[in-house]
């Protein structure tokens, strides 16, 4: 069990996939101009993240290994586009902010990362765990960095304004915003961990 | 379970179920969720108009196209003809476009029947975040009760009487642009929409409708 513990936090901190492993850095670039936005990319992708490991996992006996990476894209993008559809239908509010980084999911390798490296060789309930924790630790980077740069780029956090709009840093919620402060949040976190050894 | 050796028919059956089951999967998804989704873009419609349009009373909403040659090409808007419950033409709402800096622009823009913008709502657009996307705020405000004929599309910067937003010229231009578009659109399809009311009432709007293309008198008119 702590073993299966282990599966589901590493994804949180130690394995963090933005901010330790550095995958799946395009949508986290692009999507994180406001808190509510990276947090509702990053919930999406772990629903995806979380179905595909699970069928990735059931399906691995019947995958030969050569064509593993085509069927596994295709599971992948199945589930993508049922979460664009259903999103689309029920949550038309998120999905209008979200829009058009919803396919991209397919594409984020974070999905194909843990499809490849973990679901296809372990068996379903930690296969899940792993996606849980993934999807969970990406959206807490991708909620932390929307937070950073709403604050410093519109004066807001969760489109609570804070700041009035002569202090807003516009620089933040544009591309290049998204890099500094990408490069900060890892630089921290790498400090942090190098003192906690 | 042991892993499946990668011969050519194992592979083949593989690619070939999960290809079909996925197909089948999203093809129901796709049954189940298309109606509520076409709802969705129909109530989105709607609330568009009723943002742009605001009216009193009992109005009726009449779905039309206009074709205009604007600047020597030949465009068509997608509009919807708002009447009262005599039949008079209160006014449309009508949906433009244009290329801003980071792609379209689709907008819907309310005007009453002299002409005067009563609303403007940006449908769609990929404006960088924080500058262009802000033309949905205060920007898009500056509209609101300007008659064209008294209020210059253009920037300031070109010589207009439009407030560009602060480091997004282009994105301003556009919006303007667009606005202008649907506006002379309008103005040029008027005098058909009058004779366009729902069937029941048209008689005395056919007889009024002369009077009416003179823009001073129609003016009068739409705001009793």
């Amino acid at each position: 069990m702590s073993n299966n513990l282990q599966t589901f936090t590493k994804g949180l901190i130690k394995e963090n996939p933005i901010l330790v492993l550095l995958l799946g850095c395009c949508p986290t670039l692009a999507t994180t101009t406001s808190a509510i936005n990276g947090m509702s990319m990053g919930l999406a992708t772990t629903f995806v993240l979380v179905l595909s490991n699970i069928f990735i996992s059931l399906l691995k006996g019947f995958i030969p290994d050569k064509v593993r990476i085509p069927c596994f894209i295709v599971v992948i993008a199945s589930f993508v586009t049922v979460v664009q559809l259903v999103m689309q239908a029920y949550v038309p509010d998120i999905y209008e902010t979200l829009g058009l980084f919803i396919p991209l999911i397919v594409v984020n390798c974070i999905v194909l990362g843990r499809a490849e490296a973990f679901a296809s060789k372990n068996p379903v309930w930690p296969s899940l765990l792993d996606g849980l924790g993934m999807g969970l630790g990406f959206t807490l980077a991708l909620t932390l960095l929307g937070c950073i740069r709403e604050f410093l780029g519109s004066g807001s956090i969760f489109g609570l304004t804070i700041l009035p709009e002569t202090a807003n840093i516009l620089v933040f919620i544009l591309p290049p915003g998204a890099f500094i402060c990408l490069g900060f949040v890892i630089a921290i976190v790498n400090k942090l961990k190098k003192e906690s050894h | 379970m042991a892993k499946k050796p990668s011969t050519l028919i194992n592979m083949l059956v593989a690619l070939l179920v999960i290809a079909a089951v996925s197909g089948g999967v999203l093809g129901l998804v796709y049954g189940v969720t298309k109606d509520t989704i076409a709802q969705v873009d129909q109530k989105k419609n709607e609330a568009a108009i009723q943002a742009v349009l605001p009216l009193d009373g009992e109005i009726t909403y009449k779905a039309d196209t206009i074709r205009y040659t604007y600047e020597g090409v030949d465009m068509t808007f997608p509009c919807n003809l708002a009447f009262d419950a005599n039949g008079n033409f209160k006014g449309a709402a009508v949906k433009t476009s244009e290329g801003g800096f980071g792609g379209k622009i689709e907008m819907m823009v309310g005007f009453l029947a002299d002409g005067t913008i009563k609303g403007t709502s940006v449908l769609s657009h990929s404006e960088t975040p924080g500058l262009g996307a802000n033309m949905t705020g205060k920007f898009k405000d500056q509209f609101v009760d300007k008659n064209p004929s008294g209020f210059k599309l253009i920037v300031k910067k070109d010589g207009g009487d439009v407030d560009a937003i602060t480091a997004a010229t282009i994105t301003s231009r556009a919006f303007s642009k667009a606005v202008d578009k649907a506006y002379q659109a309008f103005m040029a399809n008027k005098a058909q929409f009058m004779n366009n009311a729902p069937a029941k009432e048209a008689a005395p709007v056919m007889e009024e409708a002369p009077a009416e293309e003179n823009n001073e008198t129609e003016g009068g008119q739409s705001n009793e």
